[in-house]
């Protein structure tokens, strides 16, 4: 598989173990990654709350370099990137919108590379070849999967899953060995790109996600955007310091769950760097290859 | 009060998010789903409201508009395909254009303001430039000292973790990211749009197009 790889800035910043996760579990099952040559960044929430062509023309620079570079397929595993390159590669179907952005961000735009998330990725791998892949089933993992806001929205622009009620990530980690939880907070969203801005918001949004997933029985959180994680991980001990929780959740990426399961360690998955990793109870209990112990 | 100012307004914002605000028949879904609701002066069907209302001015001044974390559930779930997120994103660029923005969101501007300039600089988010200048902004509007240091203890960790980075990387074309922000923001560069610097609405030769991206 040739993929177009769109780290985007956040894999290339603080996230970058979710960078190092995704290349260890996609390397481990023959996927390679190649980078898009010269992007930019999307504008992220600035850009669409500040200026909405900005908004437009920065992911549809990416998406034309892509283009260029040949992909037939664009990976992007922030959904916030993602839907900005999918929102682009919508309004490109207007062949006059086309060519002005195309002259905006001077490079030809055809919008035909098809845009995944890294869920889309894993199901194009397919159930199958994950669950002959397995070495270490996931037998102690009980997950809350977490989806937050833009792997669903907008419904029209992403067409991915069941937008209230989401099944992909839970189906693949069954496929994995691991349970999962019903939860009520699987599309509620964590604050995303607020972690500065209104640290406040992002703590009270954080609490009600990782309290209900703890009620529900959860042992961890599975997530499949940056932002999320860290709000959910980076974030975790302000949460308990705000509102006097226990919480020790620990929150992974999708890949790193994958790879747990592909036989990887914490370590080749980046996991160590994570800021909440909750020792094991047992090494029965203890999800393969976490390295646990560490703080 | 700026009725005729808010005529404009309604069609241009109703334009740029792809919505008929009158087809909200004020069910109050957006709300009710909205994470933020309590943070809120007006809540999002009441801001719908006032521009059903003509009271553009009035959203303008909102700090509901800068409170939103764009999730999007609101739009989500409009049994009336109401963008409402769009027509919040609308509201909040128009709102820092003619310099509008309330005081009390002038935290969440000056980070998204610096997020921009980062861009335009870097072509990629430079995250230590970022922070300095985010706080730094603050810090000169707030005079809270306090908000410099807050999260300080963070650094060390991040540092641990081979998270944060001291050199960063740029893109190789920056000269293309500068004109590309110059066609889209002809009148209006986030550093140069001070709040509570009132300024007239610029329609831009783009504004056209600008909205036609929009649909």
């Amino acid at each position: 598989m040739n993929i177009g790889y769109y780290p985007g800035c956040a894999l290339h910043g603080s996230s970058n173990d979710y960078d190092q996760s995704l290349k260890a579990c996609l390397g481990a099952l023959g996927v390679s990654l190649q980078e898009v040559k010269d992007w930019i960044c999307c504008g992220a929430t600035a850009a669409h709350s500040l200026n909405h062509k900005l908004a437009m023309a920065l992911p549809a620079r990416n998406l034309a370099l892509a283009e260029r570079d040949g992909f037939k397929q664009v990976f992007a595993p922030c959904p916030l990137c993602s839907m900005q390159l999918l929102k682009v590669r919508q309004a490109v179907a207007d062949d006059g919108l086309r060519q002005e952005l195309s002259q905006i961000v001077e490079a030809e735009l055809r919008g035909d590379a098809e845009v995944l998330n890294l869920i889309q990725l894993f199901q194009n791998i397919g159930e199958e070849r994950l669950k002959t892949a397995v070495q270490q089933p996931l037998e102690s993992m009980t997950a809350a999967c977490y989806y937050g806001c833009l792997l669903l929205r907008p419904p029209d622009v992403v067409k991915f899953d069941d937008c209230e009620q989401p099944k992909s990530m839970e189906t693949l980690l069954a496929a994995l060995g691991a349970k999962t939880v019903e939860w009520s907070y699987q599309t509620e969203c964590c604050g995303a790109g607020m972690t500065m801005a209104s640290e406040d918001t992002v703590l009270e949004l954080a609490s009600k996600i990782l309290t209900n997933a703890v009620e529900h029985g959860a042992n961890c959180v599975v997530v499949a955007c940056p932002m999320c994680h860290v709000n959910l991980d980076m974030k975790q001990a302000a949460v308990e310091r705000k509102y006097g929780k226990q919480l020790n959740l620990a929150v992974y990426y999708l890949s790193d769950v994958v790879g747990l399961a592909l036989g990887l360690s914490g370590e080749q998955l980046g996991i160590d760097r994570h800021f909440v990793t909750p020792a094991p109870t047992s090494a029965k209990t203890a999800v393969a290859g976490d390295p646990g112990a560490k703080h | 009060m700026e009725p005729s100012g808010a005529i404009t307004h309604s069609a241009r914002i109703e334009s740029l998010a792809g919505s008929t605000i009158a087809n909200c028949y004020q069910c109050g879904k957006c709300t009710a789903g909205c994470p933020v609701a309590s943070r809120m002066d007006l809540v999002p069907n009441q801001l719908i409201r006032l521009l059903q209302l003509g009271r553009d001015d009035l959203a303008l001044n909102t700090a509901s508009i800068w409170a939103c974390v764009s999730c999007l559930t609101c739009s989500a779930r409009c049994p009336k395909q109401v963008d409402c997120a769009a027509v919040l994103d609308a509201l909040r660029e128009f709102s820092l254009r003619e310099g509008k923005v309330s005081p009390a969101a002038r935290t969440v501007v000056a980070f998204q303001r610096a997020f921009l300039d980062n861009i335009k600089r870097n072509g990629r988010l430079n995250e230590l430039e970022l922070i300095a200048r985010f706080k730094l902004d603050v810090l000169l509007r707030t005079r809270q000292l306090a908000f410099l240091f807050k999260d300080a203890g963070l650094a060390p960790q991040l540092m641990s973790r081979k998270k944060l980075h001291l050199v960063s990387e740029r893109a190789r074309d920056l000269e293309v990211v500068g004109r590309i922000y110059a066609r889209c923001a002809p009148s209006f560069h986030p550093s140069d749009c001070k709040e509570g610097n009132r300024r007239e609405p610029q329609p831009s030769p783009a504004e056209a197009s600008v909205e036609a991206v929009a649909k």
